[in-house]
């Protein structure tokens, strides 16, 4: 291994301005909504008005007729396959013959105006007949059951607790709907500007539904507003697409606040039943769950989100005896998949309810019950994989504990549960300390091939080192472009660094989800500019480079790095994959899932008002174990955001 | 769709008058929510924007009129101590930017029984001046609603302004959101107590039809007071007090809430307005 400059401006361990950040502040960053194209179209979605019903016809003749419409498609137009999917290929381009929720495109619209395309959608005449939706999991058909089972299945314990517990839907609800602008290209290919999650998997499952190959739909990430799980499904990838190649022109789809709920997958509904058994002493024994999870009409990610939480359903708890079972249904609701926390968020509010449960029949305190059974590293998960990683759950919730609590409220309103609209001056008012801590698996699971591809050429430009970086790492609001540029300046020493727009013409970067983008594009980034590096090492005979000079292994300076590289650019492509996981076992659900872990320990304090049932939440204190904080602002940011969303899903 | 921009008021009512289907508009944050999202679309809009005198206010003896175009903002800045009730009541309105262009007149138009300045204007017993070319009149705010987003308003009429008695203290505005701020009310409650008329007044938002007064409850609380010394409210006059508010509403059971939790937290806010009010009083 040679040394990397600490030195250099920027680089790791420091909190760079973002490049978007300023932009955005001010409004001028251009979102996806904001692409523009001469001679573009404004494509439009008919959505079906019921949850279930059977299509019995569809009459395009009056919305053909309206001046301005270029093109009114529908299933029938679909040229390759027609339906989708991230994990199962279930979900239909358009629907064919029959709708399964409500929001469900049927029919898409090409105009030269965004209103005349929306009027065509309304005078498109579809004959449904209605039929009565399944709208409860336990009535629906079986999608998957992930069972995971340790130890002795009939344990008794001294102590017991019981709840059933029942969460709603939540919605990602990013800024920037669904979007973006599809150029069909001279070679029949198309050129999509959108903004997405993950390219590659959007570029898979596009060209599959075109009917066309791979390298003739090239993606390029535009602007995105956020995603938080909710992008890495299609929304209007194929329809604008499949508008563009029909009419050659350019057309450009932008949901409204309103359309977006029906464009992408929500939070899965769980009602989640546990029983936790304890000793006296207040050790856990057993527990018992059944975690019953609402997937909507299609199947999206609901696979993984089961075994999510089936696997990380008892939380960061050492328990030797384990029967649980998370199962997820098809139903005629909106579909659901992924979003922050995809599965370990449901399971967490049921374990963690239980576990201060379980304190109040010891009569112990809910931190000491949860520290008292916190993993550490080499515990044993109930799928039997050993935790190698750092397992820090006892600390961060002492640390937690340990913060001061904060002053009682003022009598200002604003402080008061209600707020200003006034309705209490303290009367009924109490305040409530509760603790929890949540697991969550980084990086993709189950034997997942998960992989990101860098590409780093390092060059002159102007007489001065500069470094390309080009991955297709989506940006979507968490930082992944700063924090690339970190890390090639740590790792070659040399402050100009450029990250070029992300698209298809690179390897796949994966997904910007599952905490992964900075583990796995940013490795890949790491180990692309190590590649460069010792490729121009051994040009000089250098074992490092620091402040702008190669030196060799005594730290004399042998050659000035633009020297080195001189007029020969070093190019390297990197594929980066984090160590293998393997599928568990479908019966009792053992297996070597996961990668490594994400712990997070909160204590909320919050003023009750309990006459009227209003709250007002006084401070959350948060403790993460966040590894290295390759760029501590945007970290703070993360979890400064996620608080928000879990503060809102009540 | 036709825009009409008068610029005086006796030009606005003509343009009323010429055209009874045009539909005012003056901050324009209920109006362009319904014409963004294709709910309704008049053949004319009738920006009342430019017509100085809606948005002007000033006294007559111990009674203010306040222009129909004057803003929450405004009304908070301007009239807080005149009209303490209103003032909370708009301080709860949306955000800062609604505040800035949300009128109570455009409230009034509206017409909702959410509405959160209908509940003070009735608990002053406050008066509504509307004006067409065939002249003014005035009527109470308690029989300017008729239905849910109905008012006496005739197709020619405008709204003038609203007439009130000031205050400075004795009145309260409590509302009850599903969060804490930029919220529609769940159910509100408005309270004015007159200690020199020795009269009460009340107003309910969001728990009936209409925005209603609570009259049995105000009749009680009368009876009731110690206007004489201003001795505290003994707890069972409160409880009572907030007992036949509660019954003074008619609640429907909706996404905002139930038709029991309404009724309850009435009674709560009732009781603890009084007890404010009073206070502010002694
Ligand atoms: C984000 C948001 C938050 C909101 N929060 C609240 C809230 O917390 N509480 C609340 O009560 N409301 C709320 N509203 C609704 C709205 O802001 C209020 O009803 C406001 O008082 C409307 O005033 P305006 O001047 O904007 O009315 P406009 O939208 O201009 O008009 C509303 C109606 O009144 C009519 N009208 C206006 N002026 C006159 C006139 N002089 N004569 C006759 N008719 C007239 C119009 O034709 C229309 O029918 C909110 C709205 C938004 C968009």
């Amino acid at each position: 291994m040679t040394t990397v400059d600490q030195a250099v401006r920027d680089g790791i361990g420091t909190s760079p301005r973002r490049p978007d950040g300023t932009l955005k502040v001010k409004g001028e960053f251009a979102f996806s909504s904001d692409l523009w194209h001469e001679d573009m179209l404004w494509g439009a979605t008919l959505r079906s008005p019921y949850p279930r019903a059977r299509i019995r016809g569809i009459d395009l003749t009056a919305a053909l007729a309206l001046p301005g419409v270029y093109a009114v498609l529908t299933h029938e137009d679909v040229r390759g396959a027609k339906r989708y999917g991230l994990e199962i290929a279930d979900q239909p381009v358009l629907a064919m013959g029959e709708v399964r929720y409500q929001g469900e495109p049927v029919a898409i619209v090409a105009a030269d105006h965004p209103e005349t395309a929306r009027r065509a959608a309304g005078h498109i005449a579809v004959d449904y007949f209605e039929l009565p939706p399944v709208t409860d999991p336990e009535e629906g058909e079986l999608l998957r059951r992930v069972p995971v089972r340790t130890g002795d299945p009939h344990a008794t314990a001294d102590v017991v607790v019981t709840g059933e517990y029942e969460v709603g839907m939540q919605d990602q609800a990013f800024l920037g709907p669904e979007s973006g602008l599809a150029v069909p290209a001279e070679d029949g290919g198309v050129e999509l500007y959108v903004a997405t999650q993950w390219l590659h998997v959007d570029q898979k499952q596009v060209a599959a539904c075109l009917g066309l190959p791979a390298e003739k739909v090239r993606l390029s990430l535009s602007g995105v507003g956020g995603a938080f799980g909710a992008r890495e499904d299609l929304s209007m990838q194929v329809h604008a697409s499949m508008l563009a190649l029909h009419t050659r022109r350019p057309v450009k789809m932008v949901y409204g606040r309103e359309e977006s709920f029906y464009g992408h997958v929500h939070r899965h509904p769980a009602k989640l039943r546990y029983e936790h058994g304890a000793t006296s002493g207040g050790d856990l024994v057993y527990v018992r769950a059944r975690i019953v999870l609402d997937g909507g009409a299609y199947a999206s990610s609901s696979t993984a989100v089961a075994a999510n939480a089936a696997t990380l359903g008892i939380g960061p708890y050492e328990v030797p005896n384990v029967d649980m079972e998370a199962s997820v249904y098809y139903t005629n609701n909106p579909p659901c998949g992924a979003m922050r926390g995809f599965g370990a968020v449901q399971a967490c509010f049921a374990y963690e309810s239980q576990m201060d449960k379980l304190a109040a029949a010891l009569g112990m305190s809910p931190v000491e019950v949860r520290i008292r059974n916190a993993m550490t590293a080499g515990s044993r998960m109930p799928t039997g994989q050993v935790v190698e990683g750092p397992a820090p759950v006892a600390s961060l919730l002492a640390r937690v504990r340990a913060r001061p609590a904060p002053p009682p409220s003022t009598l200002d309103l604003r402080e008061l549960p209600g707020g200003v609209a006034n309705t209490t001056h303290g009367e009924g008012v109490v305040r409530g300390v509760g603790y929890a801590i949540g697991i969550k698996n980084v990086a993709f699971s189950e034997g997942f091939d998960d992989y990101s591809t860098a590409r780093v050429r390092l060059e002159l430009i102007g007489g001065e080192p500069a470094v390309l970086v080009h991955t297709a790492a989506a940006e979507v609001g968490q930082g992944v472009v700063t924090v690339q540029a970190q890390i090639a300046r740590t790792e070659l020493g040399v402050e100009r660094v450029t990250v070029a727009t992300a698209d298809t013409t690179v390897g796949s970067a994966g997904s910007s989800s599952a905490s992964r983008q900075t583990y796995m594009t940013g490795g890949a980034v790491r180990a692309a500019c190590q590649a460069v590096r010792a490729t121009l090492l051994a040009r000089v005979g250098g074992a490092g480079i620091v402040g702008g000079k190669v030196v060799n292994a005594a730290g004399l300076v042998v050659a000035d790095l633009a020297e080195a590289i001189g007029d020969e650019p070093i190019e390297e492509t990197v594929e980066w994959r984090h160590r293998p996981t393997y599928p568990i076992d479908p019966e009792t659900g053992q297996g070597n899932a996961h990668v490594q872990y994400a712990f997070a320990a909160h204590r909320a304090t919050v003023d009750v008002d309990v006459e009227l049932g209003l709250v007002k939440v006084v401070e959350i204190a948060t403790a993460q174990d966040v590894g290295k904080a390759v760029n501590p602002l945007a970290v703070e940011g993360q979890i400064q955001g996620v608080r928000h969303r879990g503060w809102g899903w009540h | 769709m036709d825009f009409l921009q008068p610029s005086t008021w006796d030009e606005a009512l003509a343009a009323k008058a010429a055209h009874p289907d045009a539909v005012p508009i003056a901050g324009g944050t209920d109006v362009m929510v319904e014409l963004n999202f294709d709910r309704r679309r008049p053949p004319a809009l009738l920006d009342l924007s430019r017509v100085a005198p809606l948005t002007e206010w000033g006294t007559d003896g111990d009674m203010l009129r306040v222009g129909a175009g004057v803003p929450y903002r405004r009304i908070i800045e301007e009239l807080g101590g005149r009209l303490p009730g209103l003032a909370m009541a708009a301080r709860t309105v949306g955000s800062p930017q609604i505040r800035n262009r949300g009128t109570v007149g455009g409230n009034l138009g509206s017409a909702s029984p959410a509405g959160d300045a209908h509940p003070p204007l009735l608990a002053a017993r406050a008066e509504v001046e509307l004006a067409s070319v065939r002249g003014v009149r005035r009527v109470p705010v308690e029989s300017f609603f008729t239905g849910p987003k109905r008012s006496v308003l005739a197709p020619d009429e405008l709204i003038a302004a609203f007439r009130v008695r000031t205050a400075r203290a004795g009145e309260q505005f409590a509302k009850i959101g599903t969060r804490n701020a930029m919220v529609i009310a769940v159910c509100s409650f408005a309270l004015a107590l007159d200690p020199v008329r020795r009269t009460v007044g009340t107003g309910i938002g969001s728990a009936a039809p209409t925005p209603v007064r609570a009259t049995a409850a105000e009749a009680f609380l009368v009876a009731e007071l110690d206007w004489d010394s201003r001795g505290a409210v003994p707890p069972g006059v409160a409880a009572e007090f907030g007992r036949l508010v509660a019954a003074a509403a008619a609640p429907i059971d909706d996404v905002r809430g139930t038709a029991a939790y309404r009724r309850h937290a009435l009674s709560v806010l009732a009781r603890r307005a009084l007890v404010w009010a009073w206070e502010g009083l002694r």
